[in-house]
């Protein structure tokens, strides 16, 4: 009996210490939601005195002007979107140029030293990037341009495609890695090159991680706030290209919140440009997320 | 075939020429702060609070509230990271709220950093009543961390043989017996060395505790968890951007970066170590 009587506080017991461990790891699925929920709340009381429509349309923010305040995002949003594009085109070349020569030229020697320097890359805090663009890439780029400062959106691509080189380089190694030896030596066996079976037989069975890897850069990118907000000039206008300066959503959100009084319409909207945000990293994440995962269960 | 052969080496040139590329820059990243900021630093650099309206003096309030915001989200986000870690690899089963739960971790260390800010502020800041303080921004920082912690101790955890749970299990002992006993154990060193490693990169996090506590300048060292504090990011953000003459603190700022520099290097350094000699162990 006395025997019977302990299993069953062993077994309860069991239960319990599961449950515990449970109740933490479903902790990440209610901090998402929590965000959702707590953003959205916050920015609903925007939209009693801001029109939906013109706050997704509208160019001009302008929310402490003394005449008539506007809160349209959309120039913010097109900046962001601009210097994450150009921040792609420098890293998207660069980034699948370095996974190949890691995954199928380089000695492994070289590996060993070139893998700690893209984790130390990964690892430098963004306000010590943009700290550079103030006193490196700016006075570089005034330079070159002719420019009285080199604050402006280039600035801040070269900066960021520094920042997602880290990640689309990784995972497009690994997906380098991960295609089936037999391809490579079948393509070798009919004659081809080594580049060749590089170029036309593995990067083109890797191509859904790289897609992938490239849209967790383009994630990290887009959501960034310290480099851009440092590097890139604040001028809250329309964008008129990659020598202007620009300011972005999460550089909006950064100056302005520390400033403005709690609970105004101004403060609203602030939460409102950040369910945006959120919302476009999410949706971008998680479809990088849907190809990997489509891949990773094919290949098992 | 000459052609062929000519082609491929212009091209593999070309991938190492990008390989290189990368670490010339991280070498321009700190040559250029370590020649400029080296100067700066001295004993009096970093023991002493900054003076004269932030023109002189050091970074002391800076590093200790950087160190401690840290303790505050490391007793936030190890533990929860842990746990959390062991019902993914000890208990869970494939099923949909396992499913969901990995997605949830995946997305979250995507999530922007000034959007944690933003939930810091709502949830912490207002609604918690915590105010703008070490406690708002070390919880901040701590649901921050949580994905890098959860996913580094379950690497951890997947590390220790599948022999070392059956023997236990086959002599009788529980689930959480042999969790106990024979996998923490073994994976706890890679575990802390994971979790230290997402500690260097909460430590150099600003956007976050933009708004959630960290201060322009405070004239004491913090007393409690209520109080706001100065940080090392936060610090050097103000001091290249937002101070009144910006040209003449430039040098403080440099060096501010090259300290914070050397404290995550040297962090990535310890933990790079501690990985390649565990692997190492585990060979023989």
């Amino acid at each position: 009996m006395k025997i019977l009587k302990k299993k069953r506080i062993t077994r309860f017991k069991e239960a319990l210490i599961q449950t515990f461990f449970m109740t933490n790891a479903t902790l990440a699925v209610m901090i998402l939601v929590g965000i959702f929920i707590l953003l959205a709340w916050s920015a609903i009381p925007a939209f009693k005195e801001i029109n939906f429509v013109k706050f997704m349309t509208g160019v001009n923010w302008d929310p402490t002007s003394p005449v008539k305040e506007e809160y349209g995002i959309l120039s913010m949003v097109v900046s962001t979107f601009m210097v994450t594009f150009g921040a792609l085109v420098i890293a998207i070349p660069i980034g699948i140029g370095v996974a190949a020569y890691l995954s199928d030229v380089a000695h492994p020697r070289t590996r060993e030293i070139i893998k700690p320097v893209i984790e130390l890359l990964a690892g430098i805090p963004s306000v010590v990037v943009g700290f550079l663009g103030i006193v490196l890439f700016g006075p570089l780029i005034a330079h070159l341009f002719h420019l009285p400062n080199g604050l402006n959106a280039l600035n801040g691509s070269v900066l960021l495609a520094i920042m997602a080189l880290p990640t689309i380089i990784s995972i497009s190694e690994d997906s380098l890695k991960a295609v089936p030896r037999s391809y490579q030596e079948a393509s070798l066996a009919l004659g081809a090159s080594r580049w060749e079976t590089l170029v036309r037989i593995k990067i083109p069975a890797a191509l859904s991680g790289i897609i992938a890897s490239i849209m967790l850069g383009m994630g990290r990118a887009i959501g960034e706030t310290m480099t851009v907000l440092m590097a890139t000039g604040n001028a809250p206008a329309f964008p008129h290209g990659f020598l202007s300066s620009i300011r972005t959503m999460t550089a909006t959100i950064a100056i302005e919140l520390g400033e403005v009084p709690y609970y105004t319409t101004h403060y609203y909207a602030l939460f409102g440009v950040g369910l945006v945000l959120f919302i476009i990293t999410f949706l971008v994440n998680l479809s990088a997320d849907l190809i990997l995962h489509r891949y990773q269960e094919r290949e098992q | 075939m000459k052609r062929k052969k000519f082609i491929q080496v212009i091209s593999f040139l070309i991938l190492r020429g990008c390989a290189y590329l990368i670490l010339a820059v991280l070498l321009l990243f700190i040559y250029d702060i370590a020649s400029k900021g080296g100067s700066v630093i001295s004993w009096e650099f970093l023991t002493q609070a900054p003076r004269r309206g932030m023109t002189e003096g050091g970074i002391f309030p800076a590093i200790v509230g950087t160190f401690l915001v840290t303790m505050v989200t490391a007793v936030i986000s190890i533990p929860v990271g842990i746990f959390a870690a062991i019902y993914l690899n000890e208990y869970a089963r494939q099923t949909r709220l396992t499913r969901i739960i990995r997605l949830s971790i995946r997305n979250l260390s995507g999530v922007p950093s000034i959007v944690y800010g933003l939930f810091g502020v709502i949830l912490f800041v207002n609604a918690m009543k915590f105010g703008t303080s070490l406690l708002s921004a070390g919880l901040t920082l701590g649901l921050l961390t949580l994905p890098w912690t959860i996913t580094a101790s379950e690497e951890a955890l997947k590390t220790v043989p599948q022999s070392f749970r059956e023997g236990a299990l086959a002599l009788g002992a529980s689930k959480w017996q042999t969790i106990r006993t024979n996998v923490l154990p073994y994976s706890f060193s890679g575990i802390i060395t994971g979790a230290v490693l997402g500690l260097a990169r909460a430590a150099g996090e600003t956007a976050p505790i933009m708004f959630t506590g960290a201060a322009f300048y405070l004239p004491s060292l913090p007393h409690s968890l209520k109080d706001q504090f100065m940080a090392l990011p936060y610090h050097l953000y103000v001091m290249a951007t937002q101070h009144h003459s910006i040209i003449k603190v430039r040098p403080l700022a440099y060096g501010t970066a090259l300290v914070l520099l050397m404290l995550i290097f040297v962090i990535n350094l310890g933990a790079y170590i501690t990985r390649y000699r565990l692997r190492k162990i585990k060979m023989e």
